[in-house]
């Protein structure tokens, strides 16, 4: 708290300084890291700071928290029943799919802005740029979309909570975002907006990495550099397990 | 008990993936079947990436199967020259699953493919072996002691192969084409569906080449140990999906249910044992069949480019 303090008493310094019409916005990220070791079943991340207006302005902000994991190239496919029976049946490529996307904000997003603002801003699970491939009709896409944010809402990587965002005093703002234990390892962004009047009038990004450490990071690094040694390791564990439970039973 | 599997990317209940270890283990002990045909698909039900689920249970099967060979060696139930020939085509097998593997995934139907194969083959099966155990139970269920047991004796089509090889243990005197031919079908089976294939090979050293019915779960698990070996280091190598992690837990469990399962083979009747895997195989099959019809929860499903 005490880092926040001062950032307070800096901002309280700053617009009379500048003189500048934007409120200043002070993010702050509980970690700035996350280590996913033994043991892990998720994090919770707190986003916290404080947004003030420019002297002689009397706007109340709204906050608006995105927090977006590494984005990788997918392939989102379609079951549909062919001759009785559920199979694959259309496909549609997306070239920048997070890994995972939260979105929090003080109130709903349609009552903050409008739908072009929250499109531009990424306000949204609607709105993700998934920045489609291929040649497929517009309104396929948007379907394929869909469907791949309803399934990774399932699995608790794709979140939209409008009312995830506490104001207190107009001033300080917090936000909670639960990462769940299935998240992608890599450089996650925070972004927080401060709106007023259907505008976005500052933005401010802080980065978390999520990374792998210990055994659990040293695993992934052997089973991807050194895969043949990474194999012959699971299947001596995989003799020498057995082989010892068939001493241990012969004997008793 | 909460533990994070490094591979699959997620953290799951430890005593949970134990247990199923435990199960599977018993039931591998018990028919000489590896139970990779259960531990796959309840490990995806669970949420572990199907990838995963394949490349792990084949690491389980082999820890499962060699507390299995050792207790079945112990009393001479392993033919070894017959299983050696068997691996022989096991290994071949696995490549040609590997590739077709890899086309299947690009083209996007691995999962129904693999879901058709079940429903076929533990179908037929299950139903072979139910007819099997149920015949040879009905006199003894009838009380009639002494009823004419049908002559054990391989498929004609497999006396009619070339270059005939004496498989003492076995009691047999065939080609090794035969089980070379069928345990390269039983190596594309494991690398396709993560499965040992003991649910295929049991049956099919039983009915079609006709071995003797004590050497016939040895050799089965003795098969199933150097393929499922040969499984876990090419999914090291292409797809880089082995959970060690997953693949320890799995292990606890199935070594120690791998014992109690042999205990219990030593101890049941044949038949009963042949009854309970064909309801169980039955049971299966008709629940994937099912899967097949219904609408999935999901429709769609992502997968990385």
């Amino acid at each position: 708290m005490r880092r926040i303090a001062a950032a307070l008493l800096l901002l309280l310094a700053a617009p009379l300084l500048s003189g500048q019409r934007e409120p200043i916005l002070v993010p702050e990220v509980s970690q700035s890291r996350i280590e996913v070791r033994q043991g892990f079943t998720g994090a919770n991340l707190l986003l916290y700071g404080a947004v003030i207006a420019p002297p002689g302005t009397s706007d109340d902000y709204d906050i608006v928290v995105v927090v977006k994991g590494p984005t990788e190239p997918v392939r989102i496919r379609e079951k549909d029943r062919i001759a009785g029976i559920w199979m694959n049946a259309g496909g549609s490529d997306f070239r920048s799919a997070p890994s995972f996307f939260a979105v929090a904000s003080s109130r709903p997003i349609e009552e903050i802005v409008d739908e072009r603002t929250a499109a531009i801003f990424e306000l949204g699970t609607d709105f993700i740029q998934l920045s489609p491939s291929g040649q497929i009709d517009p309104e396929e896409q948007a379907r394929f979309a869909r469907g791949l944010v309803v399934l990774r809402e399932k699995q608790g990587l794709y979140q939209e909570n409008p009312e995830g965002v506490r104001i207190s005093e107009g001033v300080l703002y917090q936000a909670r975002i639960v990462l769940p234990s299935n998240v992608t390892t890599g450089n996650y962004t925070a972004e927080t907006f401060a709106i007023a009047r259907g505008r976005v009038l500052t933005s401010a990004t802080a980065r978390i990495a999520v990374e792998k450490v210990g055994l659990e990071g040293q695993v992934v690094i052997a089973a991807q550099r050194w895969s043949f040694i990474y194999g012959l390791g699971a299947i001596v564990l995989s003799l020498a397990m057995g082989w010892i439970a068939g001493r241990l039973f012969a004997r008793g | 008990m909460d533990v994070y599997l490094p591979i699959a990317n997620l953290s799951v209940n430890g005593l949970f993936i134990v247990l199923l270890g435990v199960l599977t283990g018993i039931l591998s002990g018990l028919f000489g079947v590896g139970g990779g045909f259960l531990t796959t698909p309840l490990l995806i039900f669970y949420g572990i990436p199907p990838t995963v689920a394949a490349a792990s249970a084949a690491t389980q099967v082999t820890g499962a199967s060699v507390s299995g060979v050792l207790a079945h060696s112990r009393r001479g139930g392993v033919d070894y020259r017959m299983g050696t020939v068997m691996v022989g085509g096991g290994i071949v097998g696995a490549l040609i699953g590997a590739a077709l593997f890899r086309l299947l995934q690009a083209l996007g139907q691995i999962d129904v493919v693999i879901n058709i194969l079940y429903v076929l083959m533990l179908g037929s099966i299950g139903s072979l072996m139910m007819r099997e155990a149920v015949s040879a139970l009905r006199p003894s269920l009838l009380g009639k002691a002494g009823a004419p047991v049908r002559k054990r004796r391989h498929h004609p089509l497999v006396a009619s192969l070339p270059y005939r090889w004496r498989f003492y243990a076995s009691g047999l005197y065939i080609s090794p084409l035969a089980p070379l031919i069928l345990g390269m079908l039983v190596g594309i089976l494991t690398m396709l569906m993560g499965v040992g294939g003991g649910f295929l090979l049991v049956p099919a050293m039983l009915y079609i080449l006709g071995m003797s019915g004590n050497v016939v779960v040895g050799t089965s698990l003795y098969q199933i140990l150097f393929v499922t070996m040969v499984t876990t280091m090419t999914h090291a190598l292409t797809t880089k999906a082995v959970d060690i992690v997953l693949a320890a837990l799995l292990l606890l469990g199935s070594v120690m249910g791998a014992q109690f399962g042999t205990q219990i083979a030593l101890k049941a009747r044949p038949e009963y044992l042949r009854l309970a895997l064909a309801a169980l195989v039955i049971v299966i099959a008709l629940r994937m069949l099912y899967g097949l019809g219904v609408q999935p929860d999901e429709i769609y499903t992502v997968a990385p480019l």
